[in-house]
């Protein structure tokens, strides 16, 4: 436009004033609140897992496909892990597409983006007060679902020690300082949907994909960490880190890939919300029609978080010694042998023999996949796995059998198949009766960065 | 001389390959209803747009209350308004959408205050605590014009405000518009409606087509119109077609069914009209009603603003009946 050469006014020219970020936070968290889908969602995190948790914590069979499922009868904190579980796949994505996914098509839906810039006169403040009321939004719900687990399994089950992945204990302490943190963990990841969330919303506005970003981003990635790919792209995935928190109950605690799944979802969270806010601010708010979608949908979101998973999987393949699919027969020996040892002691003392420690036992593991055709490596459920192990108080050993479901994000399975006394059944006889035998079924992770053994 | 609340010299809106205000000037006075009048795509929303801060100008110069406007967001406090009708949140209360836009304007103490006195002047005091997703189009007018009032604007955007109003309702946002402009306010106000700006406003600015056509006060817009259509209806209406025949510069429109069967239209301007109410009652014709088929202001606005061949079709008297 041409120069304005007239000086404002003195009495009349008062400068237009953005709104504080402090009332504009406020008034989005009221919005927010105002919505009986937003109220019946923070209700059900904070009292739904509690309820869940108490009921299945009273019955059999427990959610032995789950991560610590099993070992809901015997300790309060399993029920947590469980719910952390559950959310990881699906709660915490839906969570991010209600409340981000939602933040700004909102405006679009109800025609108030006028109404709104020239309250708040800055996009800027409009971005950020919106973000930040989503982001308190969002952790109010995942505080809601771990303290309601957590709730749920104390107060049904009770403070008792928790056994670990690789089936060491966890005294109550620990076990409480560890679930805090596992679900600490699972906010990176959750932050990096909810940013994919702002995007969408600000990419598509009122179109109704924009609210099932997250999710279908979840989906994808779930489906791909389902397939045999490198452990160097499943590491640098967003949603990395909803799994490898299991690694915090190993002994020594499997960090690598948490940390890495923590600084890949972090770096998305920074991306995909620094995406969405280059786009906002360009936008034209006169404009009622704009329903987002079009070429920018391409270059303003999908590329830069394109850019960000080819430079992050590159990093990972070059600074790490990951490799192949980060499973192979040297780690199962040693992650299964380690299990059972701390799982057998556990089973001494429910049968209220002498105890024995872990170095006493010597356990070993031989883990066989496929009969002596196929190559030891890589996820299935066709590993079959000897383990041995020094009976106390005799010079003869002792021998297992068990048959490994390895999943690709490294979690197995293994299902014990004799002896019966050992792990052959799912109870054993005790003086005070039939208790849930240890060594029958147990969980195991092994650490996909780690380099092959073998 | 006092600076006016806006003036705008030889401003340029375009969007993509659309011109939607083109070189348009204008000066609106404080303390004055000015209407804002022009056919659909006229430029009149862009140029609300534009007093309200929403965007920018291309080209030209815009001065809002004194200060130069050049970017968007950028009009100084005392600018309040809304095009398009008012967009405020239906889950919240009347009193909520208040006091939360009072808090983002900075008047976070007196927010409550302020929301209740604008409340009571729109008249939608008992209302207060209810949520949005209940009120009628009237009713949200009326809260969007509390909204405005929260931050005591020195110049007032409304956009079709009277949409929807019941007559209290367009009787009580009448007043308050007065009451502005008479505190010295300038008030834009963009309608479809000329009786309410008849009521409302010193001076109208017709755009077509993204310029000015006509801008000034509401008699000369009036003057504009030429030549009329008057509906006159007497005791005996076959001698009153003989008598206008017979007056000079009046011509007897014929009848197009809809007219009532003792009413007569005829066409001139007023001093042939004069003529034939003076011829009417030498004659001894009772005259019962003399009205212009289209009001002046209508008949105005579309001389103006449609092409010369355009035709011009009267209003069903039975709509005339009812929005009177």
């Amino acid at each position: 436009m041409t120069a304005t050469v007239a000086p404002p006014a003195p009495a009349e020219a008062a400068a237009s004033r953005p709104a504080p970020l402090g009332a504009a936070l406020l008034f989005e968290l009221a919005k927010q609140l105002s919505t009986w889908r937003t109220r019946l969602v923070l209700l059900a995190c904070w009292l739904a897992p509690a309820g869940f948790v108490a009921v299945v914590s009273q019955q059999t069979p427990l959610p032995a496909d789950t991560v610590f499922g099993r070992w809901m009868l015997s300790t309060g904190w399993a029920g947590a892990l469980v719910i952390l579980g559950f959310a990881s796949s699906y709660a915490l994505p839906l969570l991010t597409s209600l409340v981000a996914g939602d933040a700004f098509a909102v405006e679009d839906r109800l025609g108030t983006w006028r109404h709104l810039v020239m309250a708040v006169r800055s996009p800027r403040r409009i971005f950020a007060a919106k973000a930040l009321a989503a982001l308190v939004v969002v952790l109010v719900m995942v505080l809601g679902l771990a303290v309601s687990g957590v709730a749920g399994g104390l107060l049904s089950v009770g403070n008792h020690p928790l056994p670990g992945l690789d089936g060491h204990l966890l005294s109550p302490a620990d076990a409480a300082r560890t679930v805090a943190l596992a679900w600490a963990c699972a906010l990176a990841p959750t932050l990096a949907y909810a940013g994919v969330g702002l995007l969408g919303s600000v990419l598509l506005g009122r179109n109704p994909m924009g609210l099932l970003v997250p999710a279908v981003l979840a989906l994808g990635l779930q489906l791909v960490q389902a397939l045999p790919i490198p452990v160097a792209v499943r590491l640098a995935l967003p949603g990395s880190a909803l799994i490898t928190w299991r690694g915090l109950f190993m002994a020594p605690a499997q960090t690598g890939p948490l940390v890495l799944g923590i600084v890949v979802a972090l770096a998305w969270a920074v991306v995909s919300t620094g995406a969405a806010y280059a786009l906002f601010v360009r936008r034209d708010f006169t404009d009622l029609a704009n329903d987002g979608a079009g070429r920018r949908t391409l270059t303003g979101g999908v590329l830069p978080l394109a850019a960000l998973t080819a430079v992050t999987v590159a990093v990972v393949a070059l600074a790490t010694p990951a490799s192949g699919s980060g499973i192979d027969k040297a780690k199962l020996d040693a992650n299964l042998a380690t299990s059972f040892a701390h799982l057998y002691r556990l089973q001494t003392a429910e049968l209220h023999r002498p105890a024995v420690t872990e170095a006493q036992l010597g356990t070993s593991a031989d883990c066989d996949r496929g009969g002596s055709l196929g190559e030891d490596v890589g996820a299935g459920n066709d590993w079959r796995c000897v383990v041995t192990w020094h009976l106390p108080g005799t010079t003869a050993t002792g021998s297992a059998i068990y048959q490994l479901d390895v999943t690709a994000d490294g979690r197995y399975v293994a299902d014990g198949d004799g002896p019966k006394e050992v792990n052959g059944y799912f109870t054993v006889h005790t003086v005070s009766g039939d208790a849930p035998n240890p060594l029958w079924q147990l969980d195991g992770s092994v650490d996909l960065l780690t380099p092959s053994k073998g | 001389m006092a600076t006016p609340a806006v003036r705008a010299r030889g401003i340029t809106k375009t969007f993509g390959e659309v011109i939607a205000l083109n070189e348009v000037d204008l000066d609106i006075p404080s303390g004055q209803v000015h209407g804002l009048v022009g056919p659909n795509g006229a430029g009149k929303t862009t140029l609300l747009g534009l007093l309200l801060g929403l965007s920018a100008v291309d080209s030209g110069t815009l001065e809002v209350l004194g200060s130069p406007v050049g970017r968007a967001l950028t009009v100084p406090d005392g600018v309040a308004g809304f095009v398009d009708g008012p967009a405020l949140y239906p889950a919240l209360t009347a009193r909520q959408n208040l006091e939360a836009l009072a808090s983002l304007r900075g008047h976070r103490t007196s927010g409550a205050r302020r929301a209740t006195e604008a409340l009571a002047e729109v008249g939608l005091e008992d209302v207060a605590d209810d949520r949005l997703r209940g009120f009628s189009l009237g009713m949200r007018q009326r809260l969007g014009l509390a909204a405005a009032l929260l931050t005591e604007p020195r110049l007032l955007v409304l956009d079709e405000p009277a949409n929807g109003l019941d007559p209290a309702g367009k009787h009580h946002v009448h007043r308050v518009l007065t009451r502005l402009a008479a505190g010295g306010t300038a008030v834009v106000l963009s309608s479809h409606r000329m009786d309410d700006l008849a009521a409302l406003c010193s001076e109208v600015t017709l755009l077509a087509g993204g310029r000015v056509v006509f801008t000034g006060p509401l008699a000369k817009l009036a003057a504009e119109s030429g030549d009329l259509d008057y509906r006159v209806t007497t005791a005996d209406a076959a001698a009153a077609r003989a008598v206008a025949a017979s007056v000079d510069d009046l011509h007897v429109v014929e009848a197009d069914g809809r007219s009532a069967v003792d009413a007569l239209v005829v066409r001139g301007g007023t001093d042939a009209m004069d003529r034939l109410v003076v011829a009417l009652v030498h004659a001894g014709v009772a005259l019962r009603e003399l009205a212009p088929v289209v009001p002046p202001l209508e008949a105005a606005f579309l001389a103006l603003t449609l092409p010369d061949d355009a035709p011009v079709d009267a209003p069903d008297p039975k709509d005339q009946e009812a929005a009177r």
